[in-house]
């Protein structure tokens, strides 16, 4: 049997990637603005185009990389499977192609880490299983994070990417909205701090849940932000939808978002939001001032 | 495939025309009912009807999403679809509760959030996202009874509570079982099919344990008495506990999913 027949074929040179791609003088090229881009150039910038500034989509593990020190991440529930729960047909054979796909197991990698020497406890969903959409395990795990964190007395932050609900799991999807928004609210209760960073896409269940609940929001360039998605309110309302509308810089204009933060700059701001987060450091910043006048 | 085959008649049902809306439930439910107007922030949306009123002599806070039952109505409530002014209305009316200590009753019937251009600018996805964590954490009972369509994170914006009735012919899904077939199967033919593996009956519902009460419903009025006395019989149940204790059986609720 010829394994390499069950995956997905790549469907751009960078995803073909490897070692003999980058020999080859392999380009990429950009989706918005068409340039072709070296492979290693577009790897040394994050998956950031360099002529336009377009955010490639990226993988849960590239993501760690970039943000997270090296050396210091360390998974949780990494072995948590998603399961044919209502028999829906179909399902087990879509579960099978996305973690052969993906090489992940669901579509959110969870654990802790540190950035720029801050610890926290870290989730980052996966575009290529399943276009991140939140099943019982997806939701099973952010739930856990959140309650871990909440023990460990940790800062979370989370990058989220979607589609939305998985509807392969029915109502037992929906009903993960209820649970991941209950956990993140007992750790923000505590006084923990919470931050997320919306990707390209953010959509739906996802939007509507816990990618709106954090203390701060940050977003990356371009990316589309909503609860519906594009296709269907221009069903709805039997219009074109204006530019621009549902894009980062959209939402930060109708105050949605906080702040955008391009990738090859998201490492600093999050250390530095983790820096003003850490347990009594208003006491010792006080202190250092000369205590409160 | 799971289902018996009959999940779309149910969705047709759940969606006839002739069914009783919120309103008819508050008015045949509770007595002195005074609505109450506007989120404070942007709008009062129609979609929404929220108020006080008594059962039993008990004052509680009572929040319907409103189809309408007329044309007319069905327009100017834009067929029960909420806009986030709906859902931060029904937040301003839960606090509210909150602080007097008042049981909050909901009565779910949407085809789901509206999909809009305003909508969107006005964060849809944070209101109801801002519904769910405050609701986890309201200090005060919260009973929520869908009574036709619930539709998806629309209807879960007013459905984390303590207790989730469903009447015998509503429904309860992720997606509409139109949404389900194109999307998955780029067939909108294939609606029935879409419903039978969706799982979204009041039968499913109690198989799955997402809520507590299937209601009958072969004769309205007897529907009507039958939450009365079933709300008459849980929320002195509820109201006696310590709000630590039921906010952790609600966490429970949600967490076993």
């Amino acid at each position: 049997m010829n394994l390499m027949g069950l995956f997905r074929s790549p469907q751009n040179e960078l995803e073909k990637g490897g070692k003999e791609a980058e020999d080859a003088g392999i380009r990429s090229s950009c989706p918005r603005c068409g340039v072709q881009l070296p492979l290693s150039d577009l790897q040394e910038n994050m998956n950031v185009c360099t002529a336009c500034g377009y955010h490639f989509r990226i993988t849960p593990r590239e993501r760690i990389a970039y943000i997270t020190d090296e050396g210091s991440f360390r998974e949780l529930d990494g072995e948590l499977m998603s399961r044919d729960l209502l028999d829906f047909p179909g399902y087990d054979q879509k579960l099978r192609n996305a973690r052969l796909s993906s090489r992940e197991k669901d579509a959110v990698v969870c654990g802790t880490a540190a950035i720029g020497g801050y610890h926290c406890a870290l989730f980052v969903m996966d575009p290529n299983f399943m276009m991140g959409s939140m099943g019982t395990i997806v939701g099973e795990k952010i739930t856990r994070l959140f309650e871990s964190a909440l023990e460990a007395g940790l800062p979370v932050v989370g990058f989220t990417v979607s589609g939305g609900a998985r509807m392969q799991e029915g109502i037992l999807s929906l009903m993960q909205m209820a649970k991941t928004s209950a956990a993140v609210r007992r750790h923000s209760d505590s006084g923990l701090f919470y931050l997320t960073v919306l990707t390209d896409p953010t959509l739906g269940g996802v939007t509507a849940s816990f990618a709106m609940d954090g203390d701060v929001i940050m977003a990356e360039p371009g990316a589309t932000i909503g609860f519906a998605g594009p296709r269907v309110i221009e069903q709805t309302i039997r219009k074109k939808l204006p530019q621009g509308f549902q894009t980062a810089e959209f939402l930060l204009d109708h105050g949605f978002v906080d702040l955008i933060a391009p990738r090859l700059e998201q490492k600093e701001t999050i250390a530095g939001l983790l820096r003003l987060h850490q347990p009594g450091s208003m006491i010792s910043q006080y202190e250092r001032a000369g205590g409160l006048e | 495939m799971s289902g018996t085959g009959n999940a779309y008649d149910k969705v047709m049902l759940a969606r006839s025309k002739g069914r009783p809306t919120g309103i008819s439930f508050i008015e045949n439910i509770f007595e002195d009912f005074i609505e109450l107007h506007g989120d404070r922030r942007f709008a009062d949306d129609p979609a929404v009807i929220g108020g006080l009123a008594t059962l039993g002599g008990m004052p509680v806070t009572v929040v319907a999403i409103e189809k309408g039952s007329d044309t007319k109505e069905r327009i100017r409530r834009n067929f029960g679809m909420t806009n986030p002014e709906g859902y931060r209305k029904t937040l301003r009316l839960m606090k509210q509760a909150e602080k007097f200590h008042r049981p909050v009753i909901c009565l779910v019937d949407t085809s789901g959030a509206y999909c809009g251009l305003g909508a969107e600018e006005r964060g849809q996805g944070q209101a109801i996202a801002e519904n769910l964590t405050e609701l986890s954490a309201l200090r005060t009972p919260v009973i929520s009874i869908l009574i036709g369509e619930g539709g998806s994170g629309g209807a879960l914006a007013l459905a984390l509570a303590d207790q989730v009735w469903i009447l015998e012919n509503a429904m309860y899904s992720v997606i509409s079982p139109e949404g389900c077939a194109s999307i998955l199967w780029k067939d909108a033919k294939r609606v029935r099919d879409a419903a039978d593996c969706l799982r979204l009956t009041a039968q499913d519902m109690q198989e799955l344990g997402v809520v507590e009460q299937v209601i009958p419903e072969e004769d309205i009025s007897a529907t009507y008495e039958q939450i009365k006395s079933l709300l008459a019989e849980e929320l002195p149940k509820l109201m006696k506990l310590p709000s630590d204790e039921l906010l952790r059986a609600r966490y429970r609720r949600f967490r076993q999913f």
